[in-house]
Formats: C-alpha cells, sequence, structure tokens
C-alpha cells in the first residue's frame, strides 16, 4: 500500500487540483458525504457543507482561509446523538482537528466511519475581511496562500500569526493529511496516509508517484519555529499588559455577557452552562441590592470576571487557541492572546497538548499519587 | 472588617471534607481548642466537590481567603477525590498566578478526622497569614 503520492497540480490550478481530489473520493464510493467548505451562493462567505453530490463540489472552497465556525463543532453536530452509519469525509485544519480530538475524549463526538482529511493551513482571516478580499481578488484563496507565503502576515488574525501548528499534529486521529508547506503549489501536493483507511484511499486514487516528505518538513519545522518565536514574543508582552486586577477588568470592562465566546468556542460543550444556570443569575433585586449594598454599587449585568475566569478554569486544559472567542465577542474584547497564555501554563503544567492524542487522558479527570506535594501548587 | 481596636480581620470561608477536616474540627472544639473565629465552615461531601467556580464566588463576593481541607492521601473516603482536587486547584492556581490574581489566599490542606490539634494550629496559621496579606482587593471592586 502507497504510505503517500503526490498529488499532481494541472495547469497550475491548486485549488481545482484540491477538488479533484475530493471528486474522486465521492465518485469511488471512498466516502458517502464530504464535509467541506463550500461557497455560499452570495459569494461573500464559505461555510463548512454537507456534499453528498459530486456537482455540488463545484463551488468547495478547501483553500478559503477562513473560518467561520471550527469544524470540531460541526462534526460534534453530527455525531453527538449516535455513531455516523455513513461513512463522512472531514477536511480540517490543524486546530479543528485537535479541537475534535479534544471533543472524543469528552465524549462530544465519535469518530466512527469518519474519514478524517488535515490540511496544512497557513492561516486564516476574519470573515469579513474575507469577503473583502473577495470582492477584490478573483481567485482569493491562491492569491492569500501567496501573500502568507511570501511572509505577509498583514491579513491574518492573531491567533494564527501565532499559531505554531499550522500542519496538523495528530497524524493517529486522522486518514490522510494534504501537505502543502514548502511545496510547488504549480506543480504538485503531498498526500500522506496516516491510517490503513487512508493507505487504502490513496491506493484507490491511483495517483501514481509515491511523495517525498522531507521537503515538506523542512519547510514546516522552519515555519514553526518563527511562530513560536512570535507566540512568546507576544504572550510575554500580553502577559506584562495583563497582570493585575485593574488590568483585567480593563480588557473585560467591554463584556455583556452575551456569552458569543463560550457559543464559539469548540471546547465549550456542556448542553446546560453553569453561568447561565439559576445557580448564578436568577436572584430576586433584593439579593442584587444585597451585593450592590456590600460594595456600594454593582455592575449589571454582574460577574464579568467571574464569567470568563470560570470559562478559563473549564477549557483552559483542552484549549487549542483557535481564536474563534476573540472573533465573536461583539465589542472586540481581545480574549485570544489571554486564553493562550493562561492555556499554555496550565498545559505545561500536566505536560498536556491538547489534541496531540486520543490515548493522552483529560488532566482533571487524571491525577498522580506523587505531585505537586501537599498544598496543591508549585 | 475590623475588630474593636481597629485591626484589619479577614473574612475567610472554609470548605471541610465530611470525613476528615470536618470532623477535625469538631474534635479541636469538644476539646477545647482554641482558634480565631474568621473562618466561617462550610461541610462538603468531599473535597473534589469544591469546584473553583465556589472559591472564586467567595473571593469576589468579598472573602479575603478560602481554605479546603481534605483527607490525607491515600485515607479519601471516594478514594482519589482529594487527589482530583489537587489537580484542580493546581491548574486554578496557575490561571489566577498567571493573570496576576491572588492565588495565595487559596489554601488546600490535608487534615485528619483525628487531627483536632492540627486543625487549630492550621486555622492559625491561615488567619494570621490572611491578615498579613490584608483585605482582598476583590472586596472593594464594584465592577468586576
Amino acid at each position: 500500500m502507497p504510505q503517500s503520492a503526490v498529488l499532481k497540480v494541472k495547469d497550475g490550478n491548486l485549488p481545482n487540483a484540491i477538488k479533484d481530489f475530493l471528486k474522486g473520493l465521492l465518485e469511488k464510493n471512498l466516502v458517502e458525504a464530504l464535509l467541506v467548505p463550500v461557497e455560499l451562493p452570495s459569494g461573500n462567505n464559505v461555510m463548512l457543507t454537507l456534499v453528498t453530490k459530486v456537482e455540488k463540489l463545484e463551488d468547495a472552497r478547501p483553500l478559503a482561509p477562513v473560518m467561520p465556525v471550527n469544524a470540531a463543532k460541526i462534526v460534534s453536530t453530527l455525531t453527538k446523538l449516535a455513531p455516523s452509519e455513513k461513512k463522512i469525509g472531514v477536511i480540517l485544519r490543524s486546530c479543528e482537528l485537535r479541537a475534535l480530538t479534544e471533543l472524543v475524549k469528552l465524549k462530544q463526538a465519535d469518530l466512527t466511519n469518519l474519514i478524517l482529511i488535515g490540511i496544512d493551513c497557513l492561516g486564516t482571516c476574519s470573515v469579513a475581511t474575507y469577503g473583502m478580499f473577495c470582492r477584490e481578488n478573483a481567485s482569493p484563496a491562491e492569491e492569500f496562500l501567496k501573500r502568507v507565503a511570501d511572509g505577509d502576515d498583514s491579513l491574518l488574525r492573531e491567533a494564527c500569526r501565532i499559531c505554531e501548528y499550522p500542519a496538523p499534529i495528530n497524524s493517529e486521529a486522522s486518514d490522510i493529511t494534504i501537505g502543502l508547506i514548502g511545496m510547488d503549489w504549480k506543480e504538485g501536493i503531498l498526500l500522506q496516509a496516516a491510517s490503513p483507511e487512508g493507505e487504502l484511499i490513496i491506493d484507490a486514487l491511483e495517483l501514481g508517484a509515491e511523495g517525498d516528505p522531507s521537503q515538506r518538513e523542512a519547510a514546516l519545522a522552519a515555519l514553526t519555529e518563527e511562530r513560536i518565536r512570535q507566540r512568546d514574543l507576544l504572550l510575554q508582552q500580553t502577559e506584562q499588559e495583563l497582570k493585575g486586577q485593574d488590568n483585567m477588568l480593563q480588557l473585560l470592562a467591554p463584556c455583556v455577557a452575551c456569552h458569543n465566546c463560550r457559543i464559539a468556542c469548540p471546547i465549550c460543550y456542556c448542553k446546560e452552562c453553569l453561568l447561565d444556570s439559576p445557580t448564578m443569575v436568577e436572584f430576586e433585586a433584593e439579593k442584587y441590592v444585597s451585593w450592590a449594598e456590600q460594595k456600594g454599587a454593582l455592575r449589571m449585568p454582574a460577574d464579568s470576571l467571574l464569567f470568563h475566569l470560570v470559562r478559563l478554569n473549564h477549557m483552559a486544559t483542552s484549549c487549542v487557541g483557535c481564536g474563534l472567542c476573540e472573533d465573536a465577542c461583539p465589542n472586540g474584547i481581545a480574549l485570544m492572546k489571554p486564553f493562550r497564555l493562561v492555556g499554555l501554563r496550565v498545559q505545561r503544567l500536566f505536560d498536556y497538548l491538547p489534541g496531540r492524542s486520543l490515548d493522552d487522558e483529560l488532566p482533571l479527570t487524571a491525577y498522580r499519587e506523587e505531585e505537586f506535594g501537599e498544598l496543591g501548587y508549585k | 472588617m475590623a475588630d474593636l481596636d481597629g485591626e484589619f480581620e479577614p473574612v475567610l470561608v472554609g470548605f471541610f471534607c465530611n470525613w476528615c477536616t470536618a470532623t477535625a474540627a469538631d474534635l479541636a472544639g469538644t476539646t477545647r481548642l482554641q482558634y480565631p473565629p474568621n473562618i466561617r465552615p462550610i461541610r462538603t461531601m468531599c473535597s473534589s466537590s469544591v469546584d473553583p467556580v465556589y472559591i472564586l464566588k467567595a473571593l469576589l463576593r468579598g472573602a479575603d481567603g478560602v481554605f479546603i481541607g481534605g483527607c490525607v492521601p491515600g485515607d479519601c473516603h471516594y478514594v482519589s477525590g482529594n487527589f482530583k482536587e489537587r489537580r484542580r486547584i493546581a491548574a486554578f492556581k496557575t490561571i489566577l498566578d498567571t493573570l496576576g490574581l491572588e492565588h495565595e489566599r487559596i489554601w488546600l490542606r490535608w487534615i485528619s478526622a483525628a487531627e483536632g490539634q492540627k486543625f487549630a494550629a492550621t486555622m492559625r496559621e491561615f488567619t494570621a497569614k490572611m491578615k498579613e496579606l490584608g483585605p482582598s482587593p476583590f472586596k472593594k471592586g464594584w465592577s468586576i
């Protein structure tokens, strides 16, 4: 069985090459449906779309540099009630694949009958930026990729600028990886099988020549190093700016308790969120007045700090840094940086990397008898 | 809060596991051991039932310190509750520490049901330490 193959790019048209690959999956009945980004008829956005007919793949935009929703959340929608009985292929970026791995461990998604196709992602822009970019460019995805590859990251969301995992990391969870980084996009890109299913697919598509991963690996290592440098720089600055109650309150001052950040977060999954529950928010006026009396005044809606700290506490171990919380904020609160900063610290504490492996136990469901001493910290 | 001499008296909340620390508190009482009255005890069925949200809410609503008392490692009535709580507290303290919020106001200690003396001594130590830290900055913040 071939482990890898070169996906030839005809006429230098990269999006079409990937589209043809996807069409092959449906045509050869390797999958019964595909969950891929498809351009909406309006022409100014792409959305994940469950496609069953080959001709509907004409408008597929697997390279569109935009992530309106983290795909892990959609996979959870599809498989939370019961494992899929149909074979579904899903295209996922690294942060989506990592979030999905976490959701599987949290029992919010099931990988049965799913073919996971990881794809290299150089970064995404906001939905609004993408809409504008589409109006200005005939082939937005290619133009975007070219700019980012040439070192112009001005269009990238901040979360993507410091993303140290531009390539899918958990190959065991995925079946195939589409490798773009370090490849000549006018010639051919790399398909790498990560499971026996993936090998079957590469075999069935009769792609011919085996690929050479060394070129991609070298480019990926360089990109990762640069991203880590940028990440550490930004988070160092964040820590200085953010430390202390006053700075935290300044950050959260615009919070109107809409809880959109929680809804956009791929990791927050509770059907009934504690922070919306009667325990937390349903009180008589008398109660609120008594709290106001304690301090002379009470901000309403109350408990912005409580909300964000509790949310951090619930998902910091699994935060993949996709930054969609920040995109979802109606008042532009820069949530990504503190969440990444805190996430990294908490994850390091348990030597845990979200999305690394399905076998790594979730830190808060496990324990070691000898750790942290008696005091519980440091 | 200040006592008659105008000295700062911290408001302290204690979550005591039913099987150990709460019983140790009882033992301290029946053996007439003295310790400061600042702590407001809340009995829980296990230290692991103390979710950080309770700790946080206590602090944000005006407590100066929160104490969680659990069973000595190996003695948990539910086998591993105290180990799991220790992980949660470690994660929670890391979050607070990273954001420059005072994680020192949260104490997790193991006190067995037989350790009335240790309970009283720990309460004295905790109260003294929280007095030293002074009033929690959350106390005054009405805009939190």
